[in-house]
């Protein structure tokens, strides 16, 4: 066993785990902390409004047009892939309420938070990140202004509350990037097209959806503020926090996933 | 050392360790009302990591920290925020806002703690601070956009702008050329008279400390070694003292 990645086995009654686990955990555990104390933070009379604004438009509006290109692409080549196997079955009428079930239920939402982990959340951690390493985080705690309540609060709420409105927007990019991938095989009103839409989308595929997108911005919003806020070893430090914050933005992203698609499982939201 | 409770800020028996590094070990000074104290030692001494406890961005293992009558480990956050309002701290790295312009930068504690400022007062306080550090075109300008020189003077500029009793100064004529260096500690004795700020500079400048100095600290090994105003000590015997006074000019 070697001691540099290992802790090691001081006897056979006291097993250690993995130092590469106790790190794991101790970071999950930081993490978490970091998250919670947003919502001991989050006060209405203390909130930074005008920075939340300026937060909610770089990142809602700035993120918009890669979400909106990548929504109509993902609508078009879901569409154009699925057709053959659908043709196959006989059932080419069936095309529109499928695809965009899977577009509105998971690809969209999954995809838009991969995007936003992407861009958001390596842009927060890089920018945190030299803030922490050049003191301006210190500057701001000492000039008495909370730096969590200007910098996490603020960006955790734009995130989480811009995700699920580039997803909405993303959503109906992609219904239609479908409609053009029909099209290009069959011959389909756009009346004909969402009516066919609407008959199997159902309240129950957009609730989900929606929800865990909150959570996905939460999660984005959360990781890049925390691994900004722990930026250590100057510059390179910085390049490091971007990228674990992208790295593990995307983990939580698939986590959540997995336990929103079990708890829709359970509560028959299916 | 005086044990008398009126000094503006007295740290007593400040102890602390990064590991087996033993930075500070029982440290103790004070700083009076319009004093200008500067903590004089080498590089690595732990000079930082004292005026970082001072302003309780660092917690101590042990000693006491007060400032204004309050013990800076015993406060709530809140009033550590409300008395860090009456504390100036000019960074070593100036740590000036990259994203805002220099107007921001100035703006940015006013915002919070001069809520009912108008905007006319608050530019004008904006003004009135860059005129006193002589900058007053920089106002639009971004960090990039400025000399060390210039940065370090907005630094000091928004360090003023709550107009602090106490100042903080984090070796404020390292980086800069000799003639910036001499401007700028002329430019702290100038804030002191103006605004009677009391002022503990941390440096290893002896140019800085003889300019600015009504009082000078010698930290050694993470102790007061002595103190004593610069001709006093220019004229020690001491080995360690020499080291420093005897330094070219």
């Amino acid at each position: 066993m070697s001691t540099n990645s290992f802790a090691s086995v001081q006897n056979e009654n006291n097993l250690k785990l993995p130092v590469t686990i106790q790190a794991f955990i101790a970071e999950a555990g930081d993490l978490a902390y970091f998250s919670a104390r947003f919502f001991r933070e989050l006060r209405p009379s203390q909130m930074e409004w005008a920075e939340w604004m300026n937060q909610s438009f770089r990142i809602g509006n700035l993120t918009l047009p890669l979400v909106a290109i990548t929504g109509f692409i993902m609508g078009l080549v879901i569409t154009i892939q699925s057709y053959p196997s659908m043709a196959a079955f006989g059932a080419e009428s069936w095309l529109p309420s499928v695809v965009s079930v899977s577009l509105v239920r998971e690809i969209v939402p999954v995809i838009t938070a991969l995007i936003c982990a992407g861009k958001i959340g390596s842009g927060i951690g890089a920018e945190l990140g030299s803030m922490k390493v050049t003191e301006q985080i210190d500057a701001m705690e000492v000039s008495g202004t909370n730096p969590y309540n200007y910098l996490v609060v603020t960006r955790i709420l734009a995130t989480t509350l811009m995700v699920p409105m580039l997803v909405v927007i993303s959503d109906a990019i992609a219904l239609y990037g479908a409609f053009l991938g029909v099209n290009m095989k069959q011959d389909v009103s756009f009346s004909l097209y969402t009516h066919q839409i609407f008959q199997k989308l159902t309240f129950n595929d957009v609730l989900p959806s929606i929800t865990k997108s909150f959570f996905f911005g939460f999660a984005i919003g959360a990781v890049g503020c925390y691994k900004g806020f722990v930026t250590r070893n100057g510059t390179q430090g910085v390049g490091v926090s971007a990228n674990s914050a992208v790295v593990l933005s995307t983990f939580v992203v698939f986590l959540i996933d997995l336990l929103a698609a079990q708890l829709s499982d359970i509560f028959s939201i299916t | 050392m005086s044990g008398s409770s009126e000094h503006i800020l007295e740290v007593r028996d400040l102890s602390i360790s990064f590991g087996s590094n033993h930075v500070l070990r029982k440290f103790s000074m004070f700083l009076d009302e319009g004093e200008n104290v500067v903590v004089l030692g080498k590089s690595g001494s732990g000079k930082s990591v004292l005026i970082k406890c001072i302003i309780g961005l660092l917690e101590a293992d042990s000693g006491s920290v007060r400032v204004m009558g309050n013990e800076v480990s015993a406060i709530t956050s809140r009033e550590l925020d409300k008395l860090r309002s009456s504390i100036g701290f000019l960074f070593q790295s100036n740590a000036l806002y990259d994203s805002m312009t220099v107007r921001e930068n100035l703006e940015f504690p006013l915002r919070r703690h001069r809520r009912q400022l108008s905007k006319a007062e608050r530019e004008a306080l904006v003004i009135q601070a860059l005129n006193d550090v002589a900058l007053p075109h920089t106002i639009d300008y971004l960090p990039e956009e400025l000399s060390g020189g210039m940065k370090k003077r907005i630094a000091l500029a928004r360090a003023l702008m709550l107009k602090p009793r106490i100042i903080l100064y984090d070796e404020p004529t390292t980086g800069l050329d000799p003639i910036t260096a001499r401007e700028i500690s002329a430019l702290i004795v100038r804030i002191q008279k103006r605004y009677n700020t009391s002022s503990i500079i941390i440096s290893h400048d002896m140019n800085c400390v003889r300019a600015t100095a009504n009082r000078v600290v010698l930290l050694i090994d993470g102790k007061s070694y002595c103190e004593g105003s610069t001709a006093g000590l220019s004229e020690s015997n001491d080995e360690n003292v020499k080291a420093f006074f005897d330094l070219p000019q």
